[in-house]
């Protein structure tokens, strides 16, 4: 299949991004690349020197939100893409009204509770919906520690589902972007799969 | 009695364990994690009341801080 028939089918989806920072970020640049017709990313950070070390942002952006950044960010990669970009703090409450109608969901958060939250909130609230979750990228090296684990069709899980990112293993460009890549590899993966609903959209 | 646990079969004691039973006998310790049994998820307020059974299928995945 060549890119330009895969691109015509993924502009037909809606990906809903959970978090804008170094998974979130990442994520959406390749999915953005990909054509994935609308990305609709929430996030209520601002950008912080500390995360130009792997969240895709430019020192010229420090202090903007991350959402407002990120759709600038996209719009220069592809201007096809429609951002929906929320700067929201995510909850059981706002999750299934923010992220109504995507197809599939990308978890990015940070801290564990917050992604053991979007997981259980939109298993319980979106049916059907398949999450793909990060967990385990923290610290360098050990390339084979990353896996990749499909539960069931509707939860995936990207990470080495080991290290914790903390001080002394901080969070890097090259295994969060490892793991922010094979999120968007399974999205994709997914909605290659999937009908397009033309009477819908 | 025998489960498939993330995928691996799994010989625990007992013939009918609620999901902290489990995560005992199994020292699971972390508290950030997904239980699903047969593919239902179990939210944290049933694990002391949602059963596995002999033959269940049980995932049970660890969330890792860092994004």
């Amino acid at each position: 299949m060549r890119f330009s028939a895969v691109k015509d089918h993924l502009s037909g989806f809606r990906v809903g991004i959970a978090g804008a920072g170094g998974l979130g970020s990442n994520c959406a640049v390749a999915l953005a690349r990909s054509g994935i017709g609308t990305i609709v990313i929430s996030d209520f950070d601002i950008v912080e020197p500390a995360n130009l070390n792997r969240q895709y942002y430019f020192t010229s952006q420090v202090g903007e939100y991350k959402t407002k950044a990120l759709k600038e960010n996209i719009a220069r990669i592809n201007p096809d893409i429609t951002v929906l970009a929320y700067t929201e703090k995510l909850g059981r409450t706002n999750i299934p009204a923010l992220f109504a109608g995507c197809d599939v969901i990308v978890e990015a958060f940070d801290s564990d509770e917050m992604k053991v939250m979007l997981i259980e909130t939109v298993l319980a609230e979106m049916p059907g919906i398949p999450v793909i979750a990060g967990s385990g990228l923290a610290g360098w090296g050990n390339n084979d520690s990353i896996k990749f684990r499909k539960i069931d069709d509707t939860l995936y899980i990207c990470g080495d589902e080991t290290t914790t990112a903390g001080e002394d293993l901080p969070p890097m460009a090259p295994r969060v972007g490892i793991v922010a890549n094979m999120q968007a590899n399974t999205v994709i993966e997914i909605l290659m799969k999937k009908n397009k609903d033309y009477f819908l959209r | 009695m025998k489960i498939i646990l993330n995928n691996r079969d799994e010989e625990l004691t007992g013939d009918l364990l609620t999901v902290t039973e489990m995560l005992i006998q199994k020292k699971f310790s972390y508290r950030m994690r997904i239980v699903k049994i047969n593919g239902v998820l179990i939210p944290k307020d049933q694990y002391d009341s949602a059963l596995i059974r002999e033959g269940d299928t049980v995932h049970m995945i660890y969330l890792m801080s860092g994004g």
